[in-house]
């Protein structure tokens, strides 16, 4: 059987996580290719819809990454966030989706080290917990698809 | 729809040894929309500019992606290069397949597979991206700096210079801050007093400066540019302009509270002048202490004060000033002694702190400058001096170091020496920190010329017997346990926030580090510069420094602020929220997520409208939207939604052709 290759989607903000992941790449770490990322202005424009689309898309997992706390480029953006995820992540098991699939992670700009840690440990999490597996995802993929999606 | 063309660097061979280049190129001319796809050795260059310029043109190119290095690297210079070939700047976007692709993975198909579906993903963003023009915003070329201390003084001289005004604002009724209050300062000695006064002088005379003292930040709104401040003025009682400084009303004046500026060795009375260098040079009366202002209980300073410059009834004023930038320029307070339970810091008079022990040196200071106990005011014999008194002890105490204190407690002991020629100085330290030009020298004179003592350890406990403070310590070095009969001991206090600084934050909307200290932006690169553009950070207020870090970091907040009020005007980025008038429901949820207070409700429309020029673009309000008919320009939801699917597609679809 062929190995799982998990496909984790990493919203990461534009000050910190994404710096971080920058510095990841200029210190020429290395983490498996299984995550994308999408830069956004900051996690607090990561909207719940945005992860419950990504896991409709396909997604097997996604992680949100924000400044650390205090640090937020926006003043307070990532308080929001660190509301919002955990809230969405108690609905998920509603939805038929572990928790453990969504995962929130403060990684500043200098925690290159830190970035490449957490991608590769989620990787392998997802990939324990074997491909997301929605019943009703044809369903929903069409009901979004006429929304425009 | 819409033509884009998209642009492949190699980077040399940072990006074309792990991704296929020309796979890439290939895959996305296939794509929809995408009419010209190419590569380049260095995009960036001249010629791959040129390229993409040229072919804008002849491709008649309305959007391109450039897939290259990370957007924080290039993505202004290839946004100039679209401008100069007639686009809008917005219509180009950056895929980063460098940090975030070729330098990550070594497979080369594993990366060329997800360098395609990057590149990929951001057509799909710039196909949706609107032309936009940043904003334009006036400038009022008027400075405001908090703080009139040192740091505070040379900000508002390096502006007012540059030719433009500044009001300068000092909570207390002197400016001078704490360098005011030192005796002689390290490395050379100067005396503080000699090389302050005449800036202290040069500031308040200066045609462009506009000294508030004895006022107090109580509101600030508006952006850069455009900052409106409320400035609440205290009453001071007497009329700085008619105050001819007789002196005759302190005579009379029957109250002595402890004087601030001899940090309480001397009293004060309720009516004074805070030192007689004090500018403005008027006195003042201490509202807290006078009886005066029940006319039958006292009056006494009015009825001898010939100039009439006592007013019992001056109320206090809120001054509204409108500015464009800010200089926070607070500086620090000591440590409270309160804290320093284990050297009985504040049971005995003879334990100081070390601004304490500098009014001591001082020849203006209470004993004219002679050392004296103020128990018994004997000549102290044996005097012991404790650095990190408060600092660098994350147990108890504070985690960082002070900075300052390993200077100037070698100072301390020096002039000590110099005093009491026949006395003994023992210093206890950590390490000695002497980084800085002539610093280390400083440090060696005092233990070789001036034969203190220098005892490596902490000092456990300070206690009163038989008229003597015991100081039980240790030296590390021996490993000997070290008690010392002293006669009074010198605490070198751990350097804090000034009070109301995180009050003061949160009316600037900036934010503060674990320790309380203004934060920077970028610790190297833009030190002087806080999260919210237009208010600027300078000396002590930033972190421990001492006066050449403060005056050089004060001159750094000033060049960045005339670097602002040189420009005709300013342009605020256009990725921001806009509401969609007719669709939203005015519920105002995203009023309250909004940190810059950008949301205002139109009560006439009964809908929600964004100020353009104070938002900042973060994009919390857009997530809360719950009909989804706010939007963050070029991070709209239908780009978001697009780019996952994008990324998602299955690897079938996605698979290289080869």
């Amino acid at each position: 059987m062929e190995k799982f290759e998990p496909k984790i989607i990493c919203f990461a903000c534009n000050w910190c996580t994404s710096a971080g992941a920058d510095l990841a790449g200029t210190s020429r770490m290395k983490y498996k290719p299984n995550v994308t990322i999408i830069r956004i202005m900051c996690s607090s424009r990561v909207d719940p819809q945005h992860i419950l689309w990504a896991f409709i898309q396909g997604a097997d997992g996604v992680i949100v990454g924000g400044c650390h706390p205090g640090d937020c480029h926006y003043i307070n953006g990532n308080y929001k966030t660190a509301r919002r995820i955990p809230l969405l992540r108690r609905i998920l098991e509603n939805f038929g989706i572990e928790s453990e699939r969504l995962q929130l992670e403060w990684i500043s700009a200098s925690e290159g080290v830190k970035f490449v840690k957490v991608i590769n440990e989620f990787t392998e999490k997802i990939r324990s917990l074997g491909p997301l597996k929605l019943p009703v995802a044809e369903t929903k993929m069409k009901v979004m698809n006429s929304y425009g999606g | 729809m819409k033509r884009i063309g998209v642009f492949v660097c190699h980077c040399g061979t940072n990006i074309a040894e792990t991704i296929d280049v020309k796979k890439v190129v290939n895959e996305l001319s296939n794509y929809p929309w995408v009419v010209y796809s190419d590569d380049y050795v260095y995009m960036c260059s001249d010629p791959g500019q040129k390229l993409i310029i040229e072919s804008i043109k002849k491709h008649k190119l309305e959007s391109i992606v450039v897939a290259c290095c990370s957007p924080t690297l290039h993505e202004t210079t290839f946004r100039q290069t679209v401008k100069i070939a007639g686009l809008n700047p917005y219509q180009c976007e950056i895929a980063n397949i460098r940090e975030q692709c070729s330098w990550v993975h070594t497979e080369k198909n594993e990366a060329t597979l997800k360098a395609i579906k990057i590149v990929k993903s951001i057509v799909e963003k710039v196909l949706r991206n609107e032309s936009l023009q940043p904003i334009k915003v006036p400038i009022t070329k008027r400075a405001l700096v908090i703080g009139g201390g040192i740091s505070g003084i040379q900000a508002a001289l390096d502006i007012a210079n540059g030719g433009y005004e500044v009001i300068l604002v000092e909570k207390s009724p002197s400016i001078g801050g704490h360098m005011i209050q030192l005796s002689e300062t390290f490395p050379t000695l100067d005396c503080s007093q000699c090389i302050l006064t005449p800036k202290m002088v040069e500031v308040s005379k200066h045609p462009n400066v506009k000294l508030m003292t004895y006022c107090e930040i109580q509101e600030v709104t508006g952006y850069v540019g455009n900052f409106k401040v409320k400035i609440l003025k205290k009453p001071r009682y007497v009329d700085p302009d008619k105050c001819t400084l007789c002196d005759e009303c302190t005579k009379v004046c029957p109250i002595v509270v402890p004087n601030e500026f001899d940090l309480g060795l001397t009293g004060r009375r309720a009516i004074y002048i805070p030192f007689p260098q004090a500018i403005p040079p008027s006195y003042l009366i201490d509202p807290e202490a006078c009886p005066g202002f029940l006319p039958i209980a006292c009056g006494k300073c009015a009825d001898v004060c010939e100039a009439n410059a006592i007013d019992f009834d001056m109320k206090p004023e809120i001054i509204e000033k409108e500015v464009g930038a800010i200089v926070i320029a607070t500086g620090f307070d000591l440590y409270e002694k309160k804290n320093l339970t284990e050297y009985s810091a504040e049971k005995h008079p003879d334990i100081l702190n070390s601004l304490q022990f500098e009014r001591l040196l001082s020849a203006s200071g209470p004993t004219l400058g002679k050392i004296l106990r103020p128990s018994d005011h004997k000549e102290p014999k044996e005097i012991v001096f404790i650095q990190c008194a408060g600092s660098r002890d994350p147990e108890l105490h504070n985690a960082y170091c002070s900075k300052i204190c390993c200077m100037y407690t070698a100072k301390h002991a020096m002039l000590y020496k110099h005093h009491v020629p026949d006395g003994k100085a023992y210093i206890f330290y950590i390490d000695v920190r002497s980084a800085g030009k002539g610093y280390e020298e400083f440090v060696q004179r005092a233990v070789e010329e001036d034969g203190v003592v220098y005892l490596r350890g902490k000092v456990s406990k300070v206690f009163q017997e038989n008229g003597k403070l015991k100081v039980w310590g240790v030296d590390t070095l021996t490993g000997k346990n070290v008690e010392i009969d002293a006669d009074m001991v010198v605490l070198a206090m751990a350097i804090r926030p000034s009070k109301g600084a995180e009050e003061l934050a949160k009316k600037l909307k900036i934010t503060t580090d674990r320790d309380g200290f203004f934060s920077e932006i970028h610790p190297k690169l833009r030190p002087v510069e806080t999260v919210t553009s237009g208010i600027f950070i300078a000396g002590v207020a930033q972190a421990p420094k001492d006066i050449p870090e403060s005056v050089s970091q004060a001159g750094g907040a000033a060049s960045k602020v005339l670097a602002l009020f040189s420009s005709k005007e300013l342009y605020h980025h256009p990725i921001i929220a806009e509401v969609n008038d007719e669709l939203c429901s005015g519920c105002k949820l995203c009023i309250s997520l909004c940190p810059y207070e950008a949301r205002k409700f139109d009560e006439k429309k009964r809908i929600v409208r964004v100020e353009e020029i104070l938002c900042e673009g973060c994009g919390a309000c857009i997530a809360a939207c719950p009909s989804g008919v706010t939007q963050q320009r070029n991070f709209t939801d239908q780009q978001i939604y697009s780019m996952i699917k994008t990324l998602l597609e299955e690897n079938d679809k996605n698979q290289v052709s080869s």
